[in-house]
């Protein structure tokens, strides 16, 4: 037999690395052919590898080459084996060759690569963890072994495609990958180029289409349904029926929260928010909201939690907004402040300690490992050309130029960063550049600054990243951040700036300087602990101990993963560094982009104002959380998920759940007699109840809320199948049913009640007051399914939860926080060129929104003539027909066509 | 068969896998209530009592035809049941995966130059591949014109045989070839 084989073909590496299963078995010939040639008479289109028989016979699929090497050699197929060859076919080369194509092709990277396959990557790790075996198929390596890694060595031989926190992948692609068989075929097909050699090949191939609206949609990923076996469905039952018994004591609270020996203390910080301005959505979603989901649910799981925040008072930021409002630097902290602080308090947010910068502990500790740094040798000093604007008779700081970017040619340019391609600048590098105050153009001056030897630090960083990164819960963009920065190679990082609204740098010479922002704002977690408890180093100075998981925006993992480990690896004095770095992508502000520094979008006073109850705007950002790619925040998108997600599904479930308790039984919960199918429901729901806390453990967000919505949808459907409204008034037997239907699904409602707790806490607490939840059961979330609220509860009084949103009243939001509030509230005097903010436009939908509205129409109409084919109760069909017509206008509107009744003006 | 709780949207391509499994379950010898079908998306899942589920049309078309003890339907030899495999495969990926009018028609050309000198898809031997292959390529076959259905006339030589297999073709509707060539030139 004979088979051809060509460089910088994929297909060509597991087969090459199969074929030693063959010898002594077939002689067998190896023709290295061009990737465009033809050797299968009968295929229209070339296909490489190939493998001619002695039969005469062609096999044309790498699996089926592969496959019948492995037979010649004695193997049998067996159905594991067959179940991954198939998912290896339809499943994974699609993903593959797309995420291929758009780094050899496109040139793309990081995430734009790794998003198309880190579906399938977990699903083979998850599967290698979950039977706990090294290799796929079993004990010993296999077919579906090789052909796997053929697949995935392509892309995973480069290490940032190999994400870290997968680890049973990790080992599994590292030990085949050291076999001398895949090396070898390794270095025939990819020639030591890397995955470039593949390069010819994929510009040969159409461009696969995009992965379905991820990029521009919200929507959830098609969900699976998980199949159950037998004994999962009896442990579930088991864990149920134990009830409330099961509860651990709640633990009592504390005052100071302070880390116990032999328990889990979690350290949770939200990156300060900087106080010169109100935060928009962006900053909410991006660190304290999101930080307090997981503080809340951390608070959940009885670990020993402390959270906190503070704002960011100190730097060139401040002075301007002195400046600008005629106020002191220290008038305006305490006013923004306070601002800050209201705003979360509206948005319920759980910290334990909400402090700010500018205190004496700051001092303190920022100059204590300023010290400690420069006794050991790892603070430089330096000559620096700095930009002055002789007008105004001093050194501006960054934020006080403007320019044109000299990256990206963006004539708004920050002297720190530039807002269009997110590139850091030195300040001196931008052209034409401009005094922020006065306008004139700055020279340029030599002044003394001190330098942290990051260089020096390097190694030390580099061998506690190496401890920290494997199994750690890292996002993966932040990971990607600190890799690309450790590529590069560290610099030498100035920390001190001109300035007088800072830190003071405890060193002759340097008496006019402060120290800058990003040097000691981490620090401030530190101090804004010590303010909360003299015994702060307990938490800070306890790695053994202590969790610390830090919550940010993408654009502060530097800060956080780099500078402030460096600083405090150089102090050398024991300090609690980061376990995890949780960080979000950008949320856009419907077309645009939210920026603080020009006012564009919804902010956090507003929200208020609103009339949209804060729990609704927790919801609906948590949803949307820029959770491994940038989302966006859309109004009509808005309308959509509370009126459907939260008044159709979740509102609707629980509080039929609650009213059929109150009407068919005086609110009291029935007795319930477990049916085989009720018995697969709690074995669903347990299911999703587990799949939850993975998610959240690796403090996925937004993914667990889609499990809090799934086990809601079962719920309904549950009600739905099995009709109690019906039973109640049928034989004896079917009013059992309708108890027991009833009696699971209040339960069901109780344990969202916890689930949604994280998510939103006001409504969870009243679902929890409506169904007299009891106390331990309120705060306590296990992993099983319990039934918390037995035969004979007494429930309290159940009314509606969540209200509609209708079109007008978001159409008129949408027109307000359009534009122009910043022309309003947040006037820059030195602003020349107001720019025109986000303009309201387009009102149709995106197709997917559509799509969703169809289905949704389509299901309610069958909802509807079911209910009526079956001559339900009166006011059951109504209600259900009133959401359909309502959800058709909502589709009306959304497709741009005029709803029924004239109302609200659209353009186009 | 169970229908999951979460909404199935049906489809006529979804309904289809199931109907493919009727066959293979009647033959075999399990009782019908042991093993239960669920869909997720368009992936059938088999779930039985004694072992965990299976995932994927051809997996479990392949776990069936051992159950049922017709092992001979995947092969004899390696190199047949590398072949029964390799078309398996083709099913999935190229007959489910395209639907263009292009792709198809590439699709039946190589497949009638393929079956040129072949009674089935092996050879000389009827296989689950030639099962799954005619299920999968109905849809397409009804639709063809009599001059098409003559155009890949080793591919309706092969369709027109597998169909009148017993047991084969189910509710499926029986496509009409006429025996005599009306296009002479085509051919």
């Amino acid at each position: 037999m004979r088979l051809f084989v060509s460089e910088g073909v994929p297909g060509c590496l597991p087969v090459l690395a199969a074929a030693r299963r063959a010898r002594g078995r077939a002689e067998l010939l190896i023709s290295t052919v061009g990737p465009e040639d033809c050797v299968v008479p009968f295929l229209t289109r070339p296909k490489i590898p190939v493998l001619q028989l002695d039969s005469g016979n062609y096999l044309f699929s790498t699996s089926a080459i592969c496959r019948y090497f492995f037979l010649l050699s004695g193997w049998e197929q067996d159905d594991l084996t067959n179940q991954w060859l198939e998912w290896e076919a339809t499943e994974l080369q699609p993903a593959l060759s797309a995420a291929l194509y758009y780094l050899v092709v496109q040139g793309k990277k990081g995430e734009d690569v790794l998003g198309s396959v880190r579906r399938a990557l977990t699903h083979i790790d998850r599967s290698l963890s979950r039977q706990n075996c090294p290799f796929l198929a079993g004990e010993t390596e296999s077919l579906a072994d090789i052909v796997l890694w053929g697949a995935l060595y392509p892309l995973l031989q480069d290490p940032a495609y190999l994400p870290e926190e997968l680890s049973a992948l990790h080992s599994w692609f590292q030990t085949l990958s050291t076999q001398e068989p895949c090396q070898q075929a390794a270095e025939t097909v990819l020639k030591q180029q890397g995955v470039l050699a593949l390069r010819p090949y994929f510009q040969k191939q159409p461009q696969p289409s995009p992965p379905e609206g991820r990029a521009v949609t919200n929507e959830p990923e098609e969900e699976e349904l998980a199949t159950l076996s037998e004994e999962e469905i009896a442990t579930a039952v088991t864990a149920w029926e134990k009830g409330l018994e099961s509860l651990p004591p709640l633990r009592p609270q504390q005052n100071p929260v302070l880390p116990v020996a032999g328990e889990r203390n979690v350290l949770i910080t939200s990156a300060l928010p900087y106080v010169n301005n109100v935060p928009h959505l962006g900053n909410i979603i991006g660190c304290v909201l999101s930080a307090d989901v997981f503080a809340r649910y951390s608070r959940l799981r009885q670990w020993n939690t402390l959270y906190l925040c503070g704002t960011d008072e100190y730097g060139t930021a401040t002075e301007t907004k002195a400046l600008e409002e005629g106020l002191t630097p220290q008038e305006i902290c305490d006013k923004y402040h306070i601002i800050h602080a209201d705003i979360y308090r509206w948005f319920n947010i759980s910290f334990d300690i909400f402090g700010r910068t500018t205190t004496p502990q700051q001092t303190k500790i920022t100059q204590d490992i300023f010290q400690r740094l420069l006794k050991r040798g790892f603070v430089l000093q330096d000559t620096v050309e700095q930009l002055r604007c002789e007008h105004c008779a001093r050194f501006l700081a960054d934020r006080f130029v403007e320019g044109v970017c000299p990256f990206c040619g963006y004539e708004e340019a920050r002297g720190d960063q530039c807002d269009k391609c997110g590139k850091l600048i030195n300040a001196v590098e931008l052209k034409k550049p401009q005094c922020k105050v006065c306008r004139s153009c700055p020279v340029v001056q030599s002044t003394q600054h001190l330098f942290l030897d990051l260089p020096k630090l390097e190694k030390r960083l580099e061998e506690w990243l190496g401890r920290t990164l494997p199994g750690s819960d890292w996002t993966p963009n932040a990971r990607f951040i600190i890799r690309s920065w450790l590529r590069d190679g560290l610099k030498p990082r100035c920390i001190t700036r001109d300035l007088k609204w800072g830190t003071p740098v405890p060193l002759e010479g340097f008496k006019d300087k402060v120290f800058y922002v990003w040097f000691d704002a981490t620090i401030g977690y530190l101090s804004i602990t010590a303010n909360y408890t003299d015994q702060w180093e307990r938490w800070w100075k306890n790695p053994e101990q202590v969790d610390l998981y830090q919550f940010m925006a993408k654009d502060n993992v530097p800060f956080h993963g780099l500078v402030f480990p460096c600083s405090v690896l150089g102090a050398e004095d024991n300090y609690t560094l980061v376990s995890h770095i949780i960080a979000t992508e950008y949320l856009n502000y419907e077309d645009g982009k939210f920026s603080k520094s020009r006012g564009v979008g919804v902010f956090g006073d507003m929200a208020q104002d609103t009339g949209i109850p804060a729990d609704i705007w927790r919801f609906y950002l948590l949803y949307i959380r820029p959770e491994g790619q940038d989302s966006a925040f859309s109004w009509t998108d808005l309308l959509l998920k509370n009126n459907s997600e939260l008044l159709n599904n979740l509102g609707n479930f629980i509080n039929r759940a609650g009213m059929f308790v109150s009407k068919f039984f005086g609110g009291c919960v029935p007795e319930m007699v477990l049916t085989p199918d009720d018995q697969r429901l709690l074995a669903h729901v347990t299911l999703e109840l587990q799949h939850y806390h993975q998610l959240l453990e690796k403090v996925r967000i937004r993914d667990a809320l889609r499990s809090i919505l799934t086990v809601s949808r079962h719920g309904n459907q549950y009600i739905q199948v099995n009709e109690p409204w019906k039973r109640i008034k049928g034989s004896e037997a079917d009013r059992q049913r309708a108890g027991t239907v009833t009696g699971l699904a209040v339960n069901i409602a109780a344990l969202l009640s916890v689930m949604l707790q994280p998510y939103m806490p006001t409504v969870s607490a009243t679902i929890q007051a409506q169904l007299q939840l009891p106390l331990p059961a309120c705060s306590i979330l296990l992993t099983n399914f319990l039934c918390t609220l037995p035969a004979g509860h007494q429930i309290g009084t159940v009314s509606p939860l969540f209200q509609k949103l209708e079109n007008d009243q978001i159409e008129s939001l949408r027109q307000r926080f359009g534009g122009g509030q910043l022309e309003e509230t947040f006037d820059l005097k030195a602003k020349t060129s107001p720019k025109p903010a986000v303009v309201e436009t387009v009102t149709t939908a995106r197709p997917q929104q559509i799509q969703v509205l169809m289905d949704e129409v389509t299901k309610q109409g069958n909802i509807v003539r079911e209910l009526k084919a079956q001559k339900a109760d009166k006011n059951e069909v109504a209600a259900e027909v009133a959401k359909l017509l309502d959800l058709k206008k909502q589709l009306a509107v959304a497709e741009g066509k005029p709803p029924e009744a004239p109302k609200g003006k659209k353009k186009k | 068969m169970v229908v999951p709780f979460k909404s199935l949207r049906a489809g006529q391509q979804w309904c289809r896998f199931p109907s493919e499994f009727e066959d293979l379950r009647t033959r075999s010898t399990m009782g019908k209530r042991r093993s239960m079908f669920q869909l997720s998306g368009q992936i059938p899942v088999l779930q039985t009592n004694n072992g965990p589920s299976l995932t994927g049309l051809t997996t479990i078309a392949a776990h069936l035809v051992k159950q049922a003890n017709k092992e001979y339907l995947l092969g004899s030899t390696a190199e047949e049941k590398a072949i029964v495999q390799q078309w398996l495969e083709y099913r999935v990926t190229q007959v489910d995966g395209h639907s263009s009018k292009n792709d198809i028609h590439t699709l039946l050309k190589d497949l009638n130059s393929y079956l040129e000198d072949k009674v089935y898809l092996t050879g000389y031997n009827f296989t689950l591949a030639d099962i799954l292959l005619y299920y999968g390529l109905h849809r397409f076959i009804v639709d063809l014109t009599v001059q098409e259905k003559e155009k890949y006339l080793n591919v309706s030589r092969w369709f027109c045989h597998i169909q009148h297999y017993p047991g084969i073709r189910q509710h499926l509707s029986s496509v009409v070839f006429i025996k005599n060539r009306l296009y002479t030139n085509s051919h």
